[in-house]
């Protein structure tokens, strides 16, 4: 699998990996059948991501836009967090191979998934999409 | 941490031209480069050296230089196996084959069935085994190939062909076994086995990657899957490719003769299996007896095979995976789903397989190597806290 250097770098050296014990916000996407899950962890105040952490069962694609994605959404506000793309986590990453683009889509659906955590925890509406749409593989939509 | 070396435990993926197989091949291009088909001199030569190399391939699997064809690729000798069996099958529809082949066979098979012909997939035991009663059980009058790799490629199990070959000829169907993965590495003797069509490749044992073998029966009639001129006695169309040709055979020659030092490798192997299976919630996929002596397939839970592979490679270490990360089809091998390994476990399955270029201090150097890196991305996983603790309950029960 031909990666770039970024990706390469964030797979090595992986940026915000563990967890948040008491954190405000947790969200959890993929499955374990079709090769991926990520889960995220956030810590707000006012508003603002000031802490972010990351755990992720996946290949080096799901590895590093993890590690990217939450990068870009440290210390920014919720809002901003949320339109964060997975396009945006492939070019900060220049480039994924075709095949593992569904990674960081995986990525950005993380991230909105914690916050609706959040949002849920705090009794707000959850006016944004964040189920996780997996049709990259014939496993989801199989079941045991 | 001992010193970053390199370790090719990759062999069943492909292996380095040999020097000797090498040297046995260059005259070719550079003095016997003739076409075996030309009626002159040039043309004489080589094809001198062609029959040469097809007497030895003879020899090395005890079979007649008539029966010796040779191909482009362990994948045309598959498709001209199948293909060419159903030319000639009087009428015959049905295939047997098992869920485990190489994709060269399953989907040779499945665009045979889109052809309209009738495919059965067997099932295999959770080692890999084919059982004959299986077979005894799907073979009909209509069945006119039965298709059953002599050793997998990623799991390293042994069929018993000779059973197999004995109940398909029983209802009069052909036997084919594809055995690129077998020859060079265990005895592979066609006539002894009992099968019609056998398959191998030069690349799997120190010969270059583009040439490759179909053995056919004495007496067995099969169609063309290249048609052309003459060439391969009317078999097979498309000029010799003489050099290759005498890579082969002699490569062959030599992998029968160190033949005794898969005892070596076998325990080597063992060594291995033994070294990874220390890892907490591992398993081993495949016979732990009945094996390839170089193959070596464990399961790591709760990690993945992409990410394991290339940190391995970062340490100088080439191996392979059945994770479907590391396809193009994200989907995990087929042969590990067929063995039962659930799909969350086949993603996180590592292949190493050795040869006579493999040592101890591989073994080690891979052992020493891979427990940091399961720890790492386990460490990493959100479901490792959950299964270690499953884990360690049912330990304590």
């Amino acid at each position: 699998m031909q990666y770039s250097e970024k990706v390469m770098d964030h797979f090595m050296n992986p940026r915000n990996v563990g967890e948040i014990a008491d954190a405000d916000g947790v969200g959890c996407v993929g499955n374990a059948k079709c090769g991926d899950i990520m889960q995220i962890f956030l810590k707000i105040e006012n508003d603002i991501i000031t802490d972010v952490k990351f755990k992720t069962f996946g290949c080096g694609a799901a590895i590093a836009t993890s590690s990217m994605a939450t990068e870009l959404i440290k210390g920014k506000s919720i809002e901003e967090a949320l339109t964060l793309t997975n396009k945006a986590v492939v070019e900060a990453l220049d480039g994924l191979p075709p095949v593992k683009v569904h990674c960081s889509v995986l990525a950005e659906e993380a991230v909105k998934s914690a916050v609706a955590d959040y949002y849920r925890k705090n009794g707000k509406e959850v006016d944004f999409d964040c189920e996780v749409s997996c049709d990259h593989c014939a496993s989801c939509g199989r079941n045991d | 941490m001992s010193e970053k070396r390199f370790v090719y435990a990759d062999h069943a993926a492909t292996t380095p031209v040999s020097q000797e197989v090498l040297e046995a091949m260059m005259p070719c291009f550079t003095e016997v480069w003739g076409n075996p088909s030309s009626q002159h001199s040039k043309g004489a030569e080589a094809k001198n050296l062609l029959e040469k190399a097809r007497a030895s391939v003879a020899r090395s699997l005890a079979c007649s230089p008539k029966e010796i064809f040779f191909t482009s690729c362990g994948s045309e000798s598959d498709n001209w196996a199948i293909r060419g069996a159903l030319k000639k099958a009087n009428g015959r529809k049905h295939i047997i084959t098992t869920k485990i082949e190489h994709h060269a066979v399953l989907h040779a098979c499945a665009s045979l069935e889109r052809e309209g012909y009738r495919v059965t997939y067997l099932d295999v035991d959770g080692e890999g085994f084919v059982h004959p009663e299986t077979l005894r059980a799907a073979i009909d009058d209509d069945t006119a190939l039965v298709a059953v790799m002599m050793a997998n490629n990623e799991i390293g199990t042994i069929q018993p062909i000779r059973e197999l070959a004995e109940i398909a000829h029983e209802k009069g169907a052909l036997m084919f076994t594809d055995a690129v993965q077998a020859v060079g590495s265990i005895p592979v003797y066609p006539e002894e086995l009992g099968v019609d069509l056998l398959s191998l490749s030069g690349h799997k044992l120190h010969a270059p990657k583009g040439i490759g073998a179909l053995y056919i029966r004495r007496g067995v009639s099969i169609g063309n899957l290249i048609d052309g001129g003459g060439q391969e006695r009317r078999r097979r169309g498309g000029t010799e490719n003489v050099a290759y040709a005498v890579g082969l055979a002699r490569a062959l020659e030599i992998a029968v003769e160190r033949l005794p030092d898969m005892e070596r490798v076998a325990r080597l192997r063992d060594r291995l299996i033994d070294g990874l299976l220390e890892i907490p919630a591992s398993r081993l996929n495949g016979s732990r007896m009945n094996r390839l002596p170089g193959n070596c397939n464990v399961g790591f839970e709760c990690i993945e095979g992409e990410s394991t592979l290339m940190l391995l490679d970062m340490a100088g270490i080439c191996a392979s995976t059945g994770s479907a990360c590391s396809s193009d089809s994200l989907e995990p091998s087929h042969v590990l789903l067929s063995i039962g390994v659930p799909h969350e476990k086949a993603h996180g399955s590592i292949r190493f397989s050795l040869s006579h270029d493999n040592t101890e201090d591989d073994v080690n150097y891979i052992l020493q190597t891979i427990s940091p890196i399961v720890e790492r991305l386990r460490a990493m996983s959100p479901i490792w806290d959950s299964q270690k603790n499953r884990a360690v309950d049912s330990a304590n029960m």
